[in-house]
This record gives structure tokens, C-alpha cells and sequence, in this order.
């Protein structure tokens, strides 16, 4: 496909970057907006390392085409920080609980986390669980995640 | 010479300042042989070089792996970095710290004695000097061998070691930062992908014509071909292109998926006795001799990132950036394959996802060496697709294990006969004096990739780790059968072949103290003297409140103990499995005894990680192929274990501070899988043995029940 210009909302600012339209956005963020947070895992949308959220869905980005984020708001991982001045707390719990090993799925476990908090501020279990369903650990950090997301969220929920 | 008594990385790279810098004012920086790949590993021997020097841990940092500065501590597996990395750093640092405490005496005129160090500063009588170790390093003070051993806090002192430490890589992780390989970008970085051969086993007959985007470039040798370009994406559709166009001779090399045992026993193969002990008169007390087969499957990696390295010629050197878990192996790899000399290979470590073994990290490297050949001076980086990563890398051998013992009258095992069929597991590149490089095979006059050997008959090399079994069986005889052709390409995975002989082994048990009429925990303990062993069965039970939670229906328990290689870390397991339209495990409880614990955070989440990972194994996991290929090929097709399907799991560790140290990244594997296959028998009623413990399984357990 020929190339064109796109215009992106990624973590508040607008970029113009000229690409095939049908690239990958997870490609687009990575290679043109070199943002790292988002890695690639499978390419077909299976595995989570590359989730996002567009308009505060949490989805895969290695499988979405970079068009269809048009007039949409991207948020990575790097984004998180950037709208709280420091680290969200999600990312803050992961650290208080040691919630990862080898870190790379760390990023849209984190995504998926934020966005279900948004959706459901205060989950029980087995909706975290079911919120973290399409995303993979291999290094076997499952049970530390779900406690770091259940922290995150009893933290927001507590009067401040 | 090198003194004698050193830990043995010590004495192989003796030089102090090889291993610790103070040229950063105010910062220790400790250089290991060992590679960081999510195990928390730089993170405890950050601990231990705080502990020994006498400084804060933040002051500590940890300088990348490479081949042109770091200590050669061979490969970063098997469990052994604390035990032989953080050792070594102890013992420098032990050593460092009198070499300072030498020279401030020196300059103060007074008894090193009468000198302390406090956070790095030079202490005398409670009060600071003024000297530091900072302003005492310069110039060379360990530019000298290491000495004869001094002594070294005992566990009991520690105060940094010892205690919980965040992990130092985690906050950069959890940001999203460029961490990882896949991160690095080099000045005018090109982007290569490499177009595998359809089949395991399949000849490059030609390339038809094929439009390549503009800037790409084919680099074809023998059957080995791959593209480059300015852009990984258009790399990838160059690529594909490629792929379409590309014709191949294929050849059906692999065995029947379904018929794992047919296989292995036909191979041919070689045998070696690995453990054996005769008492002929309690063999003859036997009254009645069980037998039984345990099979896994081949197992994947399947690390969350695809494989991914970097690489640059210049003039006739390359440099190699790498993931892998052995830089010096990879560097020595490179140069044997392609008639270059070490000292031309420069191989540095850079982060990669997590590596449970052998996987693709070596023979990515090489291929983005192949890539980088047709572009000097140009970085080239190659990352594997998915499919390549799953079809490529190396996997975990197929096993078959075939148990016999004999029980007296009172209902005592008086012989254990263990054969253990396999391919071998050590088929890291350098085993048995072969680069075993993926890529070297397709090259033109390029030779098959060698069956993998197994490392020496010891009992904890490849396929037969721990199928010894660690009970107090007075007649023994243990064998391996390393079979010596290898259609599927196999190496290590994490606990090697510990998963399935210890698998094995705990669930013959049970059916063992079944057919004595015995309680599983009674009828273990009655064949264990030694008395850590006894203290980890007892933990865990205790833990699940064995010997019967209160049940439901459907819901079983079982136990798994072993001594990791038979000399190392202890764990015990307790699995809780629900089996009804479905196997799930629901609960692991463990305990572990790996001696003096740096790090106890990081042992824990070690061990619930390996807890994990041997559960998707044991539920969920195997390799599947056709006559020609693999094909599962990504995560619908290699299904693992989701969130809501791994158990919860709880790690108590048992406190042995007078014992030397071990590993804790690969107790878990054999117990936990053993306690699983227990616990599905004691829920489902009927045994399952062999691996994976699907649903089909079961029901075929049944029908023949």
C-alpha cells in the first residue's frame, strides 16, 4: 500500500508520521515515535506485550493497523507516568510487590490493569483475573500481578 | 599461581579488579560473569558484594556482561550463579576490603586493626578518617591477583544479604523504558529477518522473482537466506515476499507425534549407568515388583519475546550484541563456525525476556553475524518472527521414564530399577566441541546439527538429573539411554530432565505406598534419614494442612519432594487439583531449603515462577509436529497457562544458614509436577502418566481402568 501521512494522539501529543497506513501501530510507536513500553510478543494479538489503550480500551497493538487509531486516544505504557507526574499507581504497586521477573510482559500487564481500575474501580479476584485473561507470563509471576493490581486498586479506593 | 582454596570463578579470572570498580566517585560497580534474564540474579550478588565491602546496596551497580571485560564464568544456567558467582564476588570483596584497610593503615600509620569501614568510609574508634574506599582505589590497588581465601562474614552477621532488596532492574521495567535488546538502536541500524525453511529438515532449490520493496537486499548462502532493509516492517514484507517466492526440497524427517514412546524406544541410543548399589540380600526379601512408564512430551521455551541480537562488522572484527546465556560460549560458537578467531568476536550481553534455557538466543546472533557480513560497518539488527521463535528454538527432549521396585512384607521398597530414555539435553553451542549454531546447518556446506550430548554420567547431567532417586532404597540401578539420533533438535530446559524423572519417581511413589497400604507423607518419610529432606515434606505438609483438607468432590491432593540434582536445594510440594470437566490446579503449597538465602523476595518469586511453569508444563504444554515440521507455532497452538488457570501459590522458606548455598530457580520443577500427578490420582481416582494431565487423558486413564 502506498504510504501517507497519519496523525496520531499518543500519551496527550499529536505526531504526524508518514507510513503505510495498514503498518502495525505497535511498529508506528516503537520505530517512529520510539517509544519502548510497548513490546512486540506475537504479532497476532495473543500474548499482551504489546497492549495499549486506544480511547481506554485496553488492546493489542502488534494487530491493529496504525490507520485505525485515527481521531483516537493512544496511551503506553510511558503515558501512565506522564499523566500523573510520576508512577501510576499500578506501576507503583508492581514495584511494591515485586510483580514481575523477566519484565517484558510488565508493560501491558500494567495497561490491562489501568484499564479495568477505569472500568471498575474497586474488582474483585476473579474479575482481575478475567481482566488479565489476554495477557501471558511466562516467567510464572501471576499470582504477584493479580496482588499488585488488587493493592493498586484498594489504594485508589482509599480516601486520600 | 593462583592461590589455592579460591572458589573456582575466582581462581579461573583471579584478577580483584576484573570484578570490582571504584573508578565512579562514590558507587561500587561489581562485574559477574552471570547474565541477568529476570531471575533477580544482579540483584543478590549486588547484595553480597554491599555485604562483604561494607557499603549501602544502592552504591552498588552491575556492569553489563561482555566478552572484552567481564570475568568468563561460563554459562548463566543450572542454578549455580550464587553459588559460584556470588562466591567468587565474596571472596573479592573480602579481599578488596583488607586491601584498603591495608593501605588507610598504612597512610595513618596505625594497626589495620584498629580500622572499620562504615558505608565505604574508613572508620577508626567510631569516627570517620577522612579516607574512603573511593579515595584509597586509585591508582591499581586491585590491579593484582587474588591471595590465599580470608575469611568472610558469616551468614549469621548479614545485614544486607540476607534481607529482602527490590530488585534493581524492576523500576525501569515497570516504567516501559528501553530495557531490552529489542530496545538498542544503534547509529545507522539496519533491520534483517531471516526466511526459515519450511520443514525441519529442507533444501533451498531456487527463488523465483520476487519485487522487493525498495533499499531491500537478499542474502542467500546455501540454504541459509535472509533479507535486509532500513525498516524492520519493510524487512518483514521483504521477507514475506521472499518466503513466497522461495522453492525448497523438503524432506519428512520427524517421528509420529502420537507415538512419543515408539520413538524413544526404537532410536538408536547409548546407554550409561549413572547410579547403581546392590544389597542382594534385600533385593531377595522383595515379595511383590511394581512397574510403571512416564512420557513428557516435547517441550518449548515459548519465551514471551522473540529472539532478537545485533551485529557489526568491522574490518575483520564482529561485534555481537546478545541475549544469550553465554557470551564467551557464543563468542567462541561464532569464530569456530566461521574460521574467525576468538579475539575477533566481541560478544556483549544485553537484556532479553525471560530464558528458561537453551533457547533461539545463540543462533539469532549468528544469524544477524550472516546479515551484517553483506553490510560493513552497518549494525544489523534481526529479530525472530513468533513462528520461528516456537519452530526454531531448541526444545526440551521427549522422555520416556520406566520405573520398577520391589516392595518387602512390610511394605518397605528394597529395589528400584529407573531406565531413562532421552535425547540429550546439553546442546549448547560448544557441547562436545561443536559450534551448534542453527544457521551453521543451512549454510552451503553446512553440516547437520549434531544430536545433542548429555553431559557426564554423573546422576545430575541431562536427562537422567535426579533419576536417582533420593530415598533410601538399599538396591539400585539407574540407566540413561541418550538417544543418538535427533530429529527433533533438543537441549536444556529449565531442571533438564529433573521434571520428569522427579515426576516419575514421586508418583510411583504414591503408587508405591498404595500398594503398601501406606499414607504418601508416612511412606516417604519412611524411606528419608536425611533430615532437611524430612524438614521440607514436614513444612509443606504443614502448609496444606495435610494429611486431608476437608474435601470436596472432585478435588484431590498430592505431594512431590526432591533434592534439586541430588546435591542442591530441597523442595517440597503439595498440589490441590479439581478434576472434572477439566484438570485444574488450584493451590501449590511449597517448601524450600536452599541453604544460606541472599535474596529471600527473589528466592520466593523463583520458586512460585518455577511453580508455575512446571504446572503449565505438566497441564498444558507439548510440542506438536507433522512428518516435516512444527507446527505449534504461536501461543493458540502452544497453549501455556493463563491467569485463570495457574494456581495460587504459597513458598515458605526453611531456614539452613550453615549450609552452603544453592539455587533456587529450578527446585520447584520435579516436585510440583509430581504433587499435580498426584493429586489429579487422588481426585480423579484413576493415575495418569503421562504428560501433559489433560482432560483426554484422564479419560483414557479411565477407560482402561
Amino acid at each position: 500500500m502506498e504510504e501517507r501521512e497519519l496523525h496520531l494522539a499518543v500519551n496527550g501529543a499529536s505526531h504526524a508520521v508518514c507510513c503505510d497506513p495498514g503498518t502495525p501501530l505497535l511498529d508506528v510507536l516503537r520505530h517512529d515515535l520510539r517509544l519502548a513500553g510497548p513490546r512486540f510478543g506475537c504479532g497476532l494479538g495473543l500474548c499482551g506485550a504489546c497492549f495499549v489503550l486506544v480511547d481506554g480500551q485496553a488492546r493489542a497493538s502488534c494487530d491493529y493497523p496504525a490507520w485505525a487509531a485515527e481521531g483516537k486516544q493512544v496511551t503506553t505504557v510511558e503515558g501512565l507516568a506522564l499523566a500523573e507526574g510520576s508512577l501510576s499507581a499500578v506501576q507503583r504497586a508492581f514495584l511494591d510487590l515485586q510483580a514481575a521477573q523477566c519484565g517484558y510482559c510488565t508493560s501491558g500487564m500494567i495497561i490491562s490493569a489501568v484499564a479495568l481500575l477505569r472500568a471498575s474501580p474497586s474488582p474483585d479476584e476473579g474479575q482481575v483475573r478475567e481482566a488479565l485473561a489476554g495477557n501471558l507470563c511466562r516467567c510464572g509471576t501471576h499470582g504477584r500481578i493479580v496482588a499488585a493490581v488488587m493493592k493498586a486498586a484498594a489504594r485508589r479506593g482509599a480516601p486520600r | 599461581m593462583t592461590a589455592a582454596g579460591l572458589p573456582a570463578s575466582l581462581a579461573a579470572n583471579p584478577v580483584l579488579a576484573s570484578w570490582l570498580d571504584f573508578s565512579a566517585d562514590g558507587a561500587v560497580t561489581i562485574s559477574s560473569g552471570k547474565v541477568e534474564y529476570g531471575q533477580g540474579v544482579w540483584t543478590a550478588l549486588a547484595q553480597v558484594a554491599a555485604e562483604e565491602l561494607g557499603v549501602a546496596l544502592p552504591r552498588v551497580r552491575v556492569a553489563p556482561v561482555s566478552t572484552g571485560t567481564s570475568p568468563d564464568e561460563g554459562t548463566t544456567s543450572g542454578s549455580r550463579s550464587i553459588e559460584e558467582s556470588g562466591a567468587a564476588l565474596r571472596q573479592v570483596c573480602a579481599q578488596a576490603r583488607l586491601a584498603f584497610l591495608g593501605k588507610a593503615a598504612a597512610e595513618l600509620a596505625v594497626s589495620a586493626a584498629a580500622l572499620g569501614v562504615a558505608d565505604g568510609k574508613i572508620m577508626m574508634g567510631g569516627r570517620a578518617t577522612g579516607l574512603t574506599y573511593w579515595s584509597l582505589a586509585a591508582p591499581g590497588l586491585l590491579d593484582r591477583e587474588a591471595g590465599p581465601p580470608v575469611p568472610v562474614k558469616p551468614p549469621a552477621s548479614w545485614a544486607v544479604a540476607g534481607r529482602s532488596a527490590p530488585r534493581l532492574d524492576l523500576p525501569g521495567k515497570v516504567a516501559g523504558g528501553p530495557r531490552f535488546i529489542h530496545d538498542l538502536s544503534l547509529p545507522g541500524m539496519l533491520f534483517g529477518r531471516v526466511v526459515r525453511p519450511p520443514a525441519v529438515v529442507a533444501e533451498l532449490a531456487g527463488i523465483g522473482e520476487a519485487a522487493l520493496p525498495p533499499g531491500a537486499v537478499i542474502v542467500r548462502d546455501g540454504s541459509f537466506l535472509g533479507v535486509i532493509a532500513t525498516a524492520d516492517r519493510v524487512a518483514v514484507r521483504a521477507a514475506r515476499l521472499v518466503a513466497g517466492a522461495a522453492r525448497w526440497h523438503v524432506t519428512e524427517s520427524l517421528p509420529d507425534e502420537d507415538d512419543l514412546k515408539g520413538f524413544l524406544l526404537s532410536a538408536p541410543s547409548e546407554a550409561v549407568t549413572v547410579g547403581s548399589r546392590h544389597d542382594p540380600g534385600a533385593a531377595a526379601s522383595a515379595a511383590r515388583t511394581l512397574t510403571a512408564e512416564y512420557t513428557r512430551p516435547f517441550l518449548a521455551h515459548a519465551s514471551m519475546a522473540p529472539s532478537c541480537a545485533i551485529a557489526r562488522w568491522d574490518g575483520g572484527a564482529v561485534t555481537v550484541w546478545t541475549h544469550s546465556q553465554g557470551v564467551f560460549a557464543l563468542r567462541q560458537a561464532i569464530a569456530a563456525g566461521l574460521g574467525l578467531a576468538d579475539r575477533q568476536v566481541t560478544v556483549q550481553h544485553a537484556e532479553g525476556a525471560g530464558a528458561y534455557g537453551h533457547n533461539g538466543a545463540y543462533d539469532v546472533a549468528l544469524d544477524a553475524v550472516l546479515l551484517a557480513r553483506a553490510v560493513p560497518g552497518r549494525p544489523v539488527r534481526v529479530l525472530w518472527a513468533r513462528e520461528d521463535e516456537m519452530a526454531w528454538s531448541p526444545f526440551g527432549p521427549a522422555m520416556l521414564a520406566r520405573l520398577s521396585a520391589g516392595l518387602d512384607g512390610g511394605g518397605r521398597i528394597v529395589t528400584w530399577r529407573q531406565d531413562v530414555w532421552s535425547n540429550g539435553f546439553i546442546g549448547r553451542p560448544g557441547s562436545g566441541g561443536e559450534p551448534r549454531l542453527l544457521a551453521l546447518s543451512h549454510l552451503a556446506g553446512g553440516r547437520p546439527m549434531p544430536p545433542a550430548p548429555d553431559g557426564p554420567p554423573t546422576g545430575a547431567a541431562g536427562s537422567t538429573r535426579n533419576a536417582v532417586p533420593g530415598y533410601d532404597i538399599p538396591d539400585l540401578v539407574v540407566t540413561g539411554h541418550r538417544l543418538l539420533a535427533m530429529p527433533v533438535r533438543t537441549s536444556s530446559l529449565r531442571s533438564l530432565g529433573a521434571f520428569l524423572n522427579v515426576f516419575a519417581i514421586e508418583s510411583f511413589m504414591d503408587e508405591l505406598a498404595a500398594a503398601a497400604g501406606a499414607d504418601p507423607l508416612g511412606f516417604r518419610l519412611a524411606h528419608l534419614s536425611d533430615p532437611r529432606a524430612r524438614r521440607v515434606l514436614g513444612e509443606a505438609a504443614g502448609l496444606a494442612g495435610w494429611p486431608r483438607r476437608p474435601r470436596r468432590d472432585g478435588t484431590g491432593y498430592g505431594l512431590g519432594y526432591a533434592r534439586y540434582k541430588g546435591t542442591a536445594g530441597y523442595c517440597a510440594a503439595v498440589a490441590e487439583v479439581e478434576a472434572d470437566t477439566g484438570v485444574r490446579v488450584t493451590r501449590v503449597w511449597l517448601a524450600v531449603d536452599v541453604g544460606p538465602v541472599i535474596n529471600p523476595d527473589g528466592v520466593i518469586n523463583q520458586v512460585e515462577g518455577g511453580a508455575v511453569q512446571s504446572a503449565s508444563w505438566a497441564l498444558a504444554e507439548r510440542v506438536r509436529f507433522d512428518r516435516a515440521k512444527i507446527t505449534s507455532v504461536n501461543w493458540d497452538s502452544y497453549p501455556v497457562l493463563r491467569f485463570g488457570e495457574v494456581p495460587d501459590v504459597s513458598v515458605r522458606i526453611v531456614a539452613a544458614p550453615g549450609e552452603r548455598e544453592s539455587g533456587a530457580g529450578e527446585v520447584a520443577a520435579g516436585p510440583v509436577a509430581g504433587a499435580i500427578g498426584n493429586a489429579l490420582a487422588d481426585a480423579a481416582g484413576v493415575r495418569v502418566r503421562d504428560l501433559p494431565l489433560t482432560r483426554e487423558q484422564v479419560i483414557g486413564a479411565i477407560a482402561r481402568s
